[in-house]
C-alpha cells in the first residue's frame, strides 16, 4: 500500500519515491533538482547525524546530507 | 600566459596563439587533481577581480607538445546560477569576463562513480556549443560498486570523446593528453556542430536539444508557440552580440534568462532588459520550467544511462560505507572527531609554538645586532624597530598556517572535512551557521588569521562573512601573555591556587566563545543581504590524501598570506613604530642601562602614541584603565602579546628577554591613581582581560579580513563592532564590580 510521507520522517534505512518538494524559496527547489531530487526519482535515509540532525541520503548514487527543516519540505511516497 | 595581446590579433593569428581550455566539473570530482596532474608547477592562483572565487591558470602542453592555457573553473552542479563561485564558471564558459579569455574548448571532468548526477551539468555543457572532452574520472571507485561504464557507448551517445581516468594514481594522463591534441587541432570536427540549436519536435512546440548521431535528447521542454519566436530571436540577438557561441542550443538563452544574479557581466544593456521581459514572459507562460527543464535533464540521463551503465541490483557496501560506520557513528563518531579536532588543535597551538620561538628569537637577535652595528639614528630604529619587527610579526604566523593548512588539506583530500561539517552542523546550527563554519572557528583559538583564511572552505557567502566576522572572538594564543599577567597581577603573591587562576583563564575562553556565538546569531538575523542558504551538503567517498596536492594547497595559502595580508601587516607595523617613536625627546639616549630603561619609558609617553593615551583616557577611565594602559591598548593593536612588552617600556622594567612577568607585576602593584588609590585592582584587570576578550587588536586579522572580504568595509565593521563589545563589556564589569562593593 502506497503511503504518503515527509522525508523527514523517514528512519535510517528507509526509503521512497519523491512525489513533490514543497519548500519556500523556489531557487531552493531549483538546487535540489538540479541535484537530482526531481519527482519520481527514488531516494533513501543512508543515517542521522550524530547530533539527530542533518540526515544523510542516497539519491541516483551521490549521498547528500540536509537538514530535517529541508527534508521536511520534500513528499515521498513509500510502497 | 602571454601579455594581453590586442583582440585583431587573437583573431588572426588563431592558428599560432595558445589554445583556452577550461576545466570544469562538480565538485568533488577530481578536478583539481587533474588540473596539478597537467600543469604540474607552471600555475598561478590569484582572485577573480570583484569577487573573492579563486582563478587558477596554468600552462600545459598537450600530447603533439602544443602549448595550452588551462583554466581550472570552480567546482560546480550546474550552470544555473546560485552563487558567485557559479556565476564566474557560466561567465568564463560564455566569455562574459573581460579578464578571462573565452575557452576554445572544454575539458568536462564527472565522477564515474556518481555518474548520474556528473552528467547533469555535461547536459549543459554540451549545448553552449563549445568543443568538449569528457574525463571519466575516479573509474576506481566505480569499479569497485561494480559498476561497469561502456566508454564507448557513452561517447558515441554523447557525440563528444570520452577519456576513463584514474587521476589519483596518475592514470589515463596520457590518453588525456592526446584527446587534447584532437581537440585542439584544427580538422578536428568540433562536437559543437553536433549540438543542433533546439528546434521544434513534430508537434511543432517542443523543444529539443539533441545530437543527430543518436536517439535521445539531451532535455526536453515544451515551449508555448506564442512565445517560441521571442525566445529564437533573443537567441539570435545574443548570438549577434557575441554573447554565445553560434552553436548554442535554445535552451542556453533560457538559462542566461533565468540568471539569479543581477551582475550580467559582458552581456548589452539593451539585451539586459529583453532578457528580463523575456523571462517574465516565459514565467507567466510556463510556470515551473525551471524544474521542467531540470526533470527533462535527468530523464534524458536515465535514458542515457539503461544503455551505458551496467550496476548491480543492490548496492554493494563501500569502504565508505564501512569507514562512515565508524565516523559518523552516533557515539564513536563524536569521539573520533573529538580526537581528531584536539590533535589538529595541539598541532597549531604546541607543535607550531617551536617554530614560532625560533622566528622570535631571530627576529629580536637581528634587531639587536643592527642597534649594536649600525650608527644610532632614525633609519637605524626604523629598521630595528620598525622594518624587522614587522617582517617578524608576519613571518610569525607562517608555521601556524602551514600546519593548519596542511591539516585542513588533508581533511578536505580524504573527504573527512564534509564529516566534520555534517557531524557539527546542528550544533552550528543554533547560531544561525552551518557546519562548514566549524573547522575555521576552532582554528581561531590558535589563531584568528589561518582560521579566517580557512573559511574558504565555507560555500554560502553569508555564513563565510559571519564566520569571518565572529573568529576573533575565539581567544586565540596572542591574549594568553594578556591573561597570564592580568592574573598575575590580580593575585598575591601565594593564597590563590592554581586551580583559581586556571578556572579564571578558562572563562575568558567561555566568555569569548558565547560572545562569538552571540554576535553570529545577531548578524545572522539582522543581515538582510544574503538570504538563508539551502544547506545540501555532498558526502563524497573517502579518498587517500595526495601528498602533493596537499602540500601544494597549504603552499599556496602560505604564500597568499605573505604576499597579500603580509604587505599591509608590514605597513601598519612601520605606522604603528612611528607612532611610537615620534617626536623624540631632545637629548640623546643615555649608555646607562638604568637610565636608558627611564628614558624609553618618558620617550613612549611623549611620543604620538603616548599622547593618544593620555588622550583616550577619558574613554577608558570608566573601564577602570588610565593612560599608562591606554598607551599599552594602542601599542598592542599590532598584536596582543604587544601589551606586556609596552607595559614593560612603560614601567620601565629592564627586559632581561625572559618571560618573568614578577618585575612588571611589582611596578603594577605600585602604582597609583593621582589620588592614591591603586590602579591595578583586581577589578581593573579583570575588566581589562574582559576587554581584551572581545577587542580585535590585531592587525594581522585586519589585514586578512580585508584580502578575504575584498575591501576595507567589513574589517572597519569589524573592528568597530569589537571595539565597542569590549568597552561595553568592560563597563559592566568595572562599573557592575564597584557597584557591589569590589
Amino acid at each position: 500500500m502506497a503511503a504518503a510521507l515527509l522525508l523527514s520522517d523517514l528512519a535510517a534505512g528507509a526509503g521512497g519515491v519523491i512525489s513533490d518538494i514543497l519548500l519556500g524559496h523556489d531557487e531552493h527547489i531549483t538546487r535540489l533538482r538540479e541535484l537530482g531530487l526531481v519527482p519520481g526519482t527514488r531516494i533513501r535515509v543512508v543515517r542521522r547525524a550524530p547530533l539527530g540532525d542533518p540526515i544523510e541520503v542516497s539519491v541516483r548514487g551521490s549521498r547528500l546530507a540536509m537538514r530535517r527543516s529541508e527534508a521536511r519540505h520534500i513528499h515521498i511516497t513509500t510502497e | 600566459m602571454p601579455a594581453a595581446a590586442p583582440a585583431s590579433d587573437l583573431r588572426t593569428d588563431k592558428a599560432t596563439r595558445e589554445s583556452v581550455f577550461a576545466l570544469v566539473g562538480n565538485p568533488n570530482c577530481g578536478k583539481s587533481t587533474i588540473f596539478n596532474a597537467l600543469t604540474g608547477l607552471k600555475q598561478k592562483v590569484a582572485n577573480y577581480p570583484g569577487v573573492t572565487v579563486e582563478k587558477r591558470e596554468g600552462t600545459c602542453f598537450n600530447q603533439h607538445g602544443k602549448r595550452i592555457h588551462l583554466i581550472d573553473l570552480p567546482g560546480t552542479y550546474s550552470l544555473n546560477v546560485h552563487s558567485p563561485d557559479e556565476a564566474v564558471v557560466r561567465d568564463v564558459l560564455l566569455g562574459r569576463r573581460a579578464d578571462t579569455p573565452r575557452p576554445d574548448a572544454v575539458i568536462l571532468i564527472t565522477d564515474a562513480s556518481n555518474i548520474e548526477r556528473n552528467l547533469y551539468l555535461a547536459t549543459q555543457v554540451l549545448e553552449l556549443g563549445l568543443p568538449t572532452l569528457l574525463v571519466l574520472n575516479m573509474t576506481d571507485v566505480a569499479e569497485a560498486k561494480q559498476w561497469r561504464i561502456d566508454v564507448g557507448k557513452l561517447s558515441q551517445r554523447l557525440g563528444v570523446s570520452v577519456v576513463p581516468m584514474q587521476a589519483t594514481f596518475g592514470k589515463g594522463l596520457v590518453e588525456l593528453k592526446a584527446a587534447m591534441s584532437k581537440l585542439g587541432s584544427a580538422d578536428f570536427q568540433p562536437v559543437s556542430s553536433n549540438v543542433h540549436p533546439a528546434r521544434p519536435s513534430a508537434s511543432g512546440n517542443e523543444l529539443e536539444a539533441r545530437s543527430p548521431s543518436q536517439a535521445g535528447s539531451l532535455c526536453h521542454l515544451p515551449i508555448p508557440p506564442d512565445i517560441l519566436g521571442g525566445l529564437q530571436q533573443t537567441r539570435a540577438d545574443l548570438i549577434r552580440s557575441g554573447t554565445v557561441s553560434e552553436n548554442v542550443s535554445l535552451l542556453e538563452p533560457l538559462y542566461l534568462i533565468s540568471d539569479h544574479d543581477p551582475a550580467h557581466y559582458g552581456i548589452e544593456d539593451s539585451l539586459v532588459n529583453r532578457l528580463a521581459a523575456a523571462h517574465d514572459v516565459l514565467e507567466k507562460k510556463l510556470p515551473g520550467w525551471e524544474d521542467r527543464l531540470a526533470a527533462s535533464r535527468y530523464e534524458a540521463v536515465e535514458k542515457l544511462l539503461l544503455d551505458v551503465l551496467r550496476r548491480p541490483e543492490r548496492d554493494e557496501s563501500t569502504t565508505t560505507d564501512r569507514l562512515d560506520s565508524v565516523f559518523l557513528h552516533p557515539i564513536w563518531g563524536g569521539v573520533c572527531m573529538a580526537a581528531i579536532m584536539l590533535a589538529v588543535f595541539y598541532m597549531i597551538f604546541s607543535v607550531a609554538e617551536g617554530p614560532m620561538d625560533w622566528i622570535d628569537k631571530i627576529t629580536g637577535s637581528t634587531s639587536g645586532w643592527i642597534e649594536a652595528n649600525m650608527p644610532a639614528g632614525d633609519l637605524r630604529d626604523l629598521i630595528a624597530n620598525g622594518i624587522i619587527v614587522g617582517v617578524g610579526g608576519i613571518v610569525k604566523f607562517l608555521p601556524q598556517i602551514l600546519m593548519l593548512f596542511f591539516l585542513i588539506g588533508m581533511m578536505e583530500d580524504t573527504g573527512y572535512m564534509a564529516r566534520v561539517a555534517f557531524i557539527m552542523d546542528k550544533f552550528m546550527g543554533r547560531v544561525g551557521l552551518n557546519g562548514r563554519s566549524f573547522v575555521p572557528f576552532f582554528s581561531s583559538y590558535a589563531c584568528a588569521v589561518p582560521g579566517i583564511m580557512a573559511t574558504r572552505t565555507i560555500a554560502s557567502p553569508k555564513d563565510r562573512l559571519i564566520t569571518i566576522l565572529i573568529a576573533p572572538l575565539a581567544s586565540c594564543s596572542a591574549r594568553l601573555p594578556v591573561y597570564t599577567l592580568m592574573i598575575a597581577a590580580m593575585f598575591p603573591a601565594n593564597g590563590v591556587s592554581t586551580l583559581q587562576k586556571a578556572s579564571l583563564m578558562l572563562s575568558m575562553y567561555v566568555l569569548g566563545t558565547g560572545g562569538a556565538f552571540a554576535f553570529a546569531w545577531l548578524f545572522n538575523s539582522t543581515m538582510a543581504k544574503g538570504r538563508s542558504s539551502l544547506m545540501v551538503l555532498e558526502m563524497p567517498t573517502y579518498k587517500r590524501p595526495s601528498l602533493r596536492h596537499v602540500a601544494r594547497y597549504m603552499l599556496e595559502r602560505a604564500k597568499m598570506f605573505l604576499v597579500r595580508a603580509g604587505t599591509v601587516i608590514l605597513g601598519l607595523s612601520i605606522l604603528l613604530w612611528a607612532a611610537k617613536t615620534y617626536p623624540k625627546p631632545g637629548t640623546p639616549e643615555p649608555a646607562d642601562t638604568a637610565a636608558k630603561v627611564a628614558y624609553r619609558s618618558s620617550q613612549l609617553s611623549h611620543s604620538f602614541a603616548g599622547r593618544a593615551g593620555h588622550f583616550i583616557e577619558p574613554v577608558i577611565k570608566p573601564l577602570g584603565f588610565d593612560w599608562k594602559i591606554g598607551i599599552g591598548l594602542i601599542s598592542s593593536f599590532a598584536a596582543r602579546e604587544f601589551f606586556v612588552s609596552t607595559m614593560g617600556i612603560i614601567y620601565a622594567v629592564e627586559d632581561d628577554g625572559d618571560d618573568n612577568v614578577e618585575p612588571l607585576k611589582q611596578k603594577l602593584a605600585e602604582d597609583r591613581w593621582p589620588d592614591g588609590r591603586p590602579i591595578f585592582t583586581p577589578l581593573a584587570c579583570l575588566s581589562l582581560m574582559v576587554f581584551y576578550v572581545f577587542a580585535m587588536q590585531c592587525l594581522s586579522t585586519v589585514a586578512v579580513v580585508k584580502r578575504e572580504t575584498n575591501g576595507w568595509k567589513w574589517p572597519i565593521f569589524q573592528i568597530a563592532y569589537m571595539t565597542a563589545a569590549a568597552w561595553l563589556a568592560s563597563f559592566v564589569v568595572y562599573q557592575g564590580g564597584r557597584l557591589l562593593g569590589f
